[in-house]
């Protein structure tokens, strides 16, 4: 399946991106068994930048692994690593290993991670990371010095659909509009009926939007999704879905719940397809794809 | 204002092991405001050393004076020449301060007595909020009044990150989200659309360290 990302945004198929995280550590065993399991069933996969602010492989490296062994990756790139020389030259770096695709993100905070002494660099948001990439197509980096050989990258970003209040994200999902983004991966969506609300608004730019969908696998995970990670709300009826689930089927009722959502977003034509994020549970993402009909 | 807060008891009384007398010099401007480092301070600090090292059977004489302000050259004249017997001399001053007394009695040796925290502002007695980072180029004008360089745990330019929940910052839920604030006063100031607007990354080179400035009426003398 390795039609690049932008063609396959084009084609006006139902898209579906997953995500692999690359390992804290050099035995990239498991990493290389989860793209061996799903870079044929999905569109892309997304390989995280230091996620959550743990310090692991870099995703410029699993996005390497990715393209070698026949996947199609999506680079995601934070600012809280890198400055600006740096994140251009990673970008230069990618587009010389055939990675074209990049989601530029601002990063979650460091003190959220596994080094939290750590200098936080946030030298460009994801907003300018958006911009810096546009800017390198054009033929100069961002001191406006000439390049010789010019990285072309199909931009990705993120928002927040559910987050409260609504409209300062609309704004800067607007920005990131305009700054040359082509493709929304989304926070996690639960409540459909908020996401059709946004969808309803985003609807009017020319950008793709992928619904995402995060695995449930326990009531208690749904709860501290709730109280602890920003702009998730999981409603009380698949709180009470996931927590009625027999003793050791809770990782199966949320393959449902997942599926179902999927199905529904695909049928519906809510969104333009989905980015599936089974943190930690890659291995099933073939049994989601399943449970949606796909 | 600067905002520092005092070193540990323990930190300052270890790093004096050894001396046979030593001077307590306080500043009277921002680490007398934030309680720090001022007169007070200064007088508490003092009291507690003596007593401890007279517990401890120790013979050391504390001295304590407080200038008006450690890191302006002409009110630090004034107590220099009193500061020379000394073995040490704890300054209470922000870092600026320890600094300007350092270069002005050479080779005294010199204790930081507080840690200079950030430039902040009162939002209620006895706290003290980062207001500020100094950036070098101010865009107050186009926030409603509110720092995102400082406000913002991330120095986010251009709206709100993914990690702002009902108002609040992914870093920690007792900060308000810079952007949610700065949303709901640009609404009230009918400015809503200076979010739209691009802030460019910032020019870090009008902060390049260290910095000086030099006035008008002062340069070529």
């Amino acid at each position: 399946m390795a039609v690049s990302f932008k063609d396959v945004l084009r084609s006006g198929e139902f898209v579906v991106t997953a995500e692999v995280g690359p390992p804290k550590g050099t035995d990239i065993s498991e990493m290389k068994s989860h793209i061996s399991l799903l870079k044929d069933k999905v569109h892309a996969l997304n390989m995280t930048d230091n996620q959550s602010s743990v310090m692991r492989l870099s995703s410029l490296v699993g996005c390497h692994i990715i393209k070698e062994m026949g996947g199609v990756p999506i680079l995601q790139m934070t600012g809280r690593d890198r400055n600006r020389l740096a994140l251009q030259s990673d970008l230069l770096s990618a587009s010389v290993l055939g990675i074209d695709t990049v989601l530029c993100l601002t990063g979650d905070h460091i003190t959220l991670g596994d080094h939290k002494e750590a200098k936080p660099v946030h030298d460009l948001e994801s907003l300018q990371i958006l911009k810096a990439v546009r800017v390198l197509a054009s033929g100069v980096d961002l001191g406006g010095n000439p390049l010789k050989g010019t990285p072309q990258f199909c931009a990705g970003a993120v928002v927040t659909p559910e987050a409260d209040p609504i409209e300062p994200q609309l704004m800067k999902f607007e920005k990131k509009v305009w700054a040359g983004a082509e493709f929304f991966q989304t926070q996690a969506v639960f409540d459909l009926e908020t996401f059709k609300r946004f969808m309803a608004y985003a609807e009017k730019f020319d950008v793709k939007i992928l619904a995402g969908i995060v695995l449930l696998t326990s009531a208690r995970m749904a709860t501290y999704m709730n109280q602890h990670v920003a702009g998730i709300y999981v409603p009380d009826n698949l709180v009470s879905e996931m927590a009625s689930a027999p003793k050791g089927g809770a990782l199966q009722k949320g393959i449902e719940i997942a599926g179902r959502m999927i199905r529904k977003i695909k049928e519906e034509g809510i969104a333009h397809g989905v980015h599936i994020m089974a943190i930690g549970k890659e291995t099933v993402v073939p049994d989601i794809l399943q449970a949606a009909g796909l | 204002m600067i905002v520092a807060e005092r070193k540990p008891f323990d930190e300052i009384k270890t790093a004096l092991a050894g001396c046979r007398k030593v001077f307590i010099l306080g500043c009277d401007t921002c680490v007398s405001v934030c309680m720090a480092g001022g007169k007070k301070e200064v007088g508490l600090l003092a009291s507690q050393l003596r007593m401890s090292f007279k517990k401890d059977g120790k013979d050391i004489q504390i001295d304590e004076d407080t200038v008006e302000r450690q890191c302006n050259r002409e009110y630090m004249e004034l107590v220099l020449s009193r500061l020379q017997d000394y073995d040490l001399v704890v300054s209470m001053a922000c870092g600026a301060g320890v600094q300007l007394l350092a270069d002005l009695s050479e080779p005294l040796q010199i204790l930081p007595g507080v840690n200079t925290r950030f430039i902040g502002m009162t939002p209620q007695d006895g706290t003290w909020e980062e207001r500020c980072r100094a950036c070098g180029n101010c865009i107050l004008g186009e926030t409603g009044g509110i720092c995102p360089v400082t406000v913002c745990a991330k120095g986010i330019l251009n709206g709100p990150c993914g990690g702002t929940d009902h108002g609040k910052c992914e870093v920690d839920k007792d900060k308000d989200c810079a952007w949610t604030l700065i949303y709901h006063r640009l609404e009230k100031m009918g400015k809503l659309d200076n979010i739209r607007k691009d802030f460019p990354p910032r020019n870090h080179l009008v902060q390049c360290h260290p910095a000086k400035q030099v006035h008008e009426v002062y340069k070529g003398e």
